[in-house]
């Protein structure tokens, strides 16, 4: 009895003004994924035509490598491997907020209509030749543009769904008419365009790590840290708000500021890895899912959703890479993995269940 | 008072059906009488019951009707009153209100027998995939519905609906890996996935609507069983309900009506989540009345943006699919917006 009690209630650590739940559970499989993330991104940036082996990779990373070494591994292959990081990361906080939001597993950055913004905008600069749209693609340049399309199209979800405050339902439910109203125009760009530059746009729709500078990397990076900082000081008030708006307030909560910052950072990350990735799919749905159940965590942990969506991110990357005989985008194999994946972990949940 | 109450409440709902079903009669006629050669009601009627071969102008008008009109107007509306009852059974089933009629995989799946068979067969006419997609819809509707039911934990709403997203999100990336790397492929994916109801003959719609009828019994032998299963699962075993084979049975009409619809227009995206919160405004919670309404409600729309589909942009035509996002979503938005929806 005493013994069913102990394990059932977990006990806080206070430190200063902060105080948080001691879970062992979630620490180790956070760090388990912090650690998995650093191998397969070691591992990312050894494995190619120049085979390089890990310790002298992290050795390099750490700044005491050989001189080439250096230069494979700093100037060629590390900005798609951090690319990969800070896309994966962004994603997984990204979705994490969503669904702790929304309190719905189905939500995702997708039906803010970031995904739907950028990729209308992409492929309309694609797809429709001369004139407007290419003085468009040619001065800003294909990325910048899809990411002012896919941050405008959620900054108007945002101010649509406001009224007197952000509700979690209402914001999903606008998201997703906004996203099928873009998600149609591209349907129709696709269909009366020509299939050559129909093939070109299809390729830029599921998003890709090719051809990344260190300059779009860092920006993206420098984005994804200072979001980061900011949603780990809400992360605290945010817990409350998993049983409801009435519960979190009474324990002092001010949680429709707090729901509004959040899912402004929800936006803003999920354009952050647009504009370094172009719409990769799923990893924000799938890795927040995932996260959950590794760690048996009632709602989406959020650092390790991050930490989920960056390993998941690069290791799709790294066997695209290396392990399929055709060259795929990252954004397809990450779903191919990262679907199958979310099931195996339900389904062996429930068969758990019958023991 | 009470009972008068509820009884005020039921007759407003019966008129409410009967209103639908004028309404969809109206639109159904003005569907006969738009499109590239304008007819008057009065063709209209002479071209569908009048003596062909008297008049020249009359037998093609007859021709326009029988081979035209008529096939795309009755697809409308039973591809949209399919999708309507899926999007509320979904919806239901699930207890969640953004559970489209996708969810269970049913478009991913279609969509990927379409490119598989494509790819392998090189088929090119989309008549000929249809039966191929009705296939890959199925399959993977059991698929889902399999992998969620496994174990003592299987078979709740949230186990199904992630792995539905599961395989969603699979089938979804091998149907882009093989479009990106066949051009037949993507050529014939871009315009499966506007979603269309014009372009198929009665050989198809025929057998696509006996399917939808048989889902649509289905659907409507589980209406009681899904109240009771919204008030738990426990409640509603506690009040008799044999809820293995309600959920079966309701999973099962969702996959036939998704993916006979499916097959037939290509994945028409949202209809079935729109209608099924409106419906729900319209009725309150009561899933015997809910559904009915949904269905009435996705056969009145996809017929009407299918009007609005041959109109809008001639001589060309815009997809039904695309109409339904393109004029539905921002309707849907500001419902939204006012306050209209509760939960499901």
């Amino acid at each position: 009895m005493n013994g069913t009690a102990r394990r059932t209630v977990a006990p806080g650590v206070r430190l200063g003004r902060a105080s948080f739940v001691w879970r062992p559970w979630l620490l180790a499989v956070t760090l388990l994924l912090a650690g998995a993330t650093f191998l397969v991104f070691c591992l990312s940036i050894g494995v190619g035509d120049f085979p390089i082996g890990l310790p002298q990779v992290i050795a390099t990373i750490f700044g005491r490598g050989e001189r080439v070494d250096e230069f494979v591994i700093m100037d060629l292959r590390m900005p798609r491997a951090l690319a990969g990081l800070v896309v994966g990361v962004a994603l997984g906080l990204s979705g994490a907020i969503t669904q702790s939001i929304a309190r719905n597993p189905l939500a995702s950055p997708d039906v803010l209509g970031i995904t739907g913004g950028a990729s209308a905008v992409s492929v309309f600069l694609v797809t429709v030749s001369g004139g407007a749209a290419a003085a468009i693609a040619d001065t800003v340049g294909l990325s910048a543009a899809a990411l002012a399309g896919g941050l405008g199209t959620g900054l108007l979800v945002y101010l649509m769904a406001w009224r007197r405050g952000i509700e979690g339902l209402r914001l999903i439910l606008i998201g997703i008419s906004v996203s099928a109203v873009m998600e149609a125009i591209t349907t129709w760009l696709l269909v009366t365009a020509d299939i050559r530059d129909v093939a070109r746009a299809q390729a830029w729709l599921v998003g890709s790590l090719d051809g990344r500078s260190w300059g779009e990397v860092l920006v993206a990076l420098w984005c994804t840290l200072a979001l980061l900082a900011v949603v780990s000081y809400l992360a605290f008030p945010l817990r409350p708000m998993h049983f409801g708006d009435q519960v979190a307030a009474s324990l002092g909560v001010r949680y429709s500021m707090v729901r509004a910052v959040l899912l402004l950072c929800a936006v803003l990350l999920a354009g952050v890895a647009v504009s370094a990735a172009g719409p990769v799919p799923f990893v924000a749905l799938v890795a927040p899912q995932v996260a959950m159940r590794l760690a048996r965590h009632a709602t989406p942990p959020l650092l390790a959703s991050g930490l989920a969506g960056a390993s998941l991110l690069i290791g799709a990357d790294l066997v695209a890479r290396t392990a399929l005989p055709v060259s795929l985008p990252v954004g397809v194999v990450t779903a191919a993995i990262g679907g199958p994946f979310l099931v195996y972990l339900l389904v062996r949940a429930n068969l758990r269940k019958d023991r | 008072m009470g009972t008068s109450g509820a009884a005020r409440a039921h007759r407003r709902r019966a008129a409410g059906a009967v209103t639908l079903v004028v309404v969809l009669a109206l639109v159904g006629t003005a569907s006969l009488a738009v499109g590239a050669r304008a007819l008057s009601p009065g063709e209209v009627w002479h071209g569908l019951f009048g003596v062909p071969g008297a008049d020249q102008r009359l037998s093609e008008i007859t021709l326009i009707l029988r081979t035209v009109r008529v096939p795309r107007t009755v697809l409308a509306i039973a591809a949209g009153a399919a999708l309507g009852v899926g999007g509320a059974l979904i919806q239901g089933f699930t207890r969640n209100p953004i559970a489209d009629t996708g969810l269970l995989g049913v478009n991913s799946g279609a969509s990927f027998a379409v490119v598989t068979v494509i790819l392998l067969f090189g088929l090119s006419n989309p008549l000929q995939y249809v039966w191929f997609a009705f296939l890959g819809a199925a399959a993977a509707g059991v698929v889902v519905f399999g992998l969620s039911s496994l174990g003592r934990g299987g078979g709740s709403p949230l186990t199904l609906a992630l792995t539905g997203q599961g395989v969603t999100v699979f089938l979804a990336a091998m149907t882009t890996a093989i479009a990106l790397s066949d051009q037949a492929s993507l050529n014939a994916l871009r315009f499966w996935n506007a979603g269309s109801v014009a372009g198929v003959g009665f050989e198809v719609i025929w057998p696509v609507t006996a399917f939808i009828a048989a889902g649509l019994v289905l659907a409507l032998t589980t209406l009681p069983a899904i109240n009771l299963l919204n008030l738990g699962e426990d409640v509603a075993r506690g009040l008799g309900v044999n809820t293995t084979w309600s959920r079966t049975a309701g999973i099962v009409a969702i996959t036939v009506l998704a993916g006979a619809a499916t097959a037939a227009c290509g994945p028409i995206a949202f209809l079935g989540l729109m209608v099924a919160h409106v419906a729900r405004y319209l009725t309150g919670p009561d899933y015997r009345w809910l559904v009915p309404y949904a269905g009435l409600l996705g056969a009145v729309v996809l017929l009407a943006c299918d009007i609005v589909g041959r109109v809008v942009t001639r001589p060309g035509e815009l997809q039904a699919g695309v109409v339904v996002a393109l004029a539905g979503a921002p309707f849907f938005a500001a419902l939204v917006w006012r306050g209209k929806f509760r939960k499901a």
